[in-house]
C-alpha cells in the first residue's frame, strides 16, 4: 500500500491510521467518507467511481504536501476507492496525525475540500430510474475551458 | 502525435476513451477549440485540460508525445 493511492477494493481505514502514527503524534484524525443512500430526496442504489489514476494519486500526494507545509508536524495518508460501491461502503479515507488535536481536525477537513477541487475522480449516481455523472458540487460558471 | 484521454461524462459524449491527434506545436486553447468542434456537447459543461498529469493553461504549447486529459468537473469524496 501507498500513503496516497487509488484502490479498487474495500478500504481498511486502520491501515492508513497506522501509516501516519508516530511517537510525536498526540492526535490522529481518521475521516471515512461513505456512500449515502438519500441525496436531496433521491434514493441512490449504488455509486460508480472512476479516476484518472496516475494523476489522481499525484494530486492526493500534492494535498499531503500542502498540509505538511501549512501545518508543521503533520503526516497524511489518503486513499480513494473506485469501481462500484454499495450504500455505506467507504469511498475515501483520510488519516492525519499531528502533535495536537486541533491541527489534526483542521488539516483533515482541508484534505477533503481539496479532494473535491483538484483530484480527477468522478462519481456516477445510479438511481432506480436513471443515472448521472455528478459534477463539481461547488457552483462555477457554465461552459468553456476553465 | 498527442494522445487524448476522456473521462466520465466527456467519455460518454465522445464514445471513445482515447484518441490521437496531430497537434504538436499548437496551444491547449486550440486543442480545446478543435475538440468542441468535433464534440459540440463539450460546450454544455466545463472542463479542465491536463497535460502530462498536470493542469494546463490555455496558452501552454503542446509537444509531440504529450498526454492530454479532458477533465470534467470532479466529484470525488
Amino acid at each position: 500500500m501507498k500513503a496516497f493511492e487509488i484502490v479498487n477494493k474495500a478500504i481498511d481505514p486502520q491501515l492508513y491510521a497506522d501509516l501516519v502514527l508516530r511517537p510525536e503524534a498526540g492526535a490522529v484524525t481518521l475521516f471515512t467518507g461513505h456512500v449515502r443512500e438519500w441525496t436531496k430526496g433521491v434514493r441512490t442504489l449504488y455509486l460508480s467511481y472512476e479516476a484518472y489514476v496516475p494523476m489522481a494519486e499525484k494530486k492526493l500526494a500534492q494535498i499531503g504536501e500542502e498540509i505538511e507545509q501549512r501545518w508543521a508536524g503533520t503526516k497524511v495518508a489518503i486513499a480513494h476507492r473506485i469501481g462500484e460501491l454499495q450504500i455505506s461502503d467507504i469511498a475515501v479515507v483520510i488519516a492525519v496525525s499531528s502533535p495536537h488535536r486541533r491541527t489534526a481536525y483542521e488539516a483533515n477537513e482541508y484534505a477533503i475540500e481539496r479532494i473535491k477541487e483538484i483530484v480527477p475522480i468522478w462519481k456516477k449516481e445510479i438511481w432506480e430510474d436513471g443515472e448521472e455523472w455528478i459534477g463539481d458540487q461547488k457552483k462555477k460558471p457554465e461552459g468553456g475551458l476553465e | 502525435m498527442i494522445s487524448l484521454h476522456y473521462f466520465a461524462g466527456l467519455r460518454e459524449q465522445t464514445g471513445v476513451s482515447e484518441e490521437q491527434v496531430d497537434m504538436a506545436g499548437r496551444t491547449v486553447e486550440e486543442l480545446w477549440q478543435w475538440a468542441t468542434e468535433k464534440y459540440p456537447d463539450f460546450l454544455s459543461g466545463a472542463a479542465r485540460l491536463a497535460v502530462n498529469e498536470e493542469y494546463a493553461l490555455p496558452t501552454d504549447v503542446l509537444e509531440a508525445g504529450d498526454v492530454v486529459a479532458f477533465i470534467p468537473p470532479v466529484s470525488g469524496g
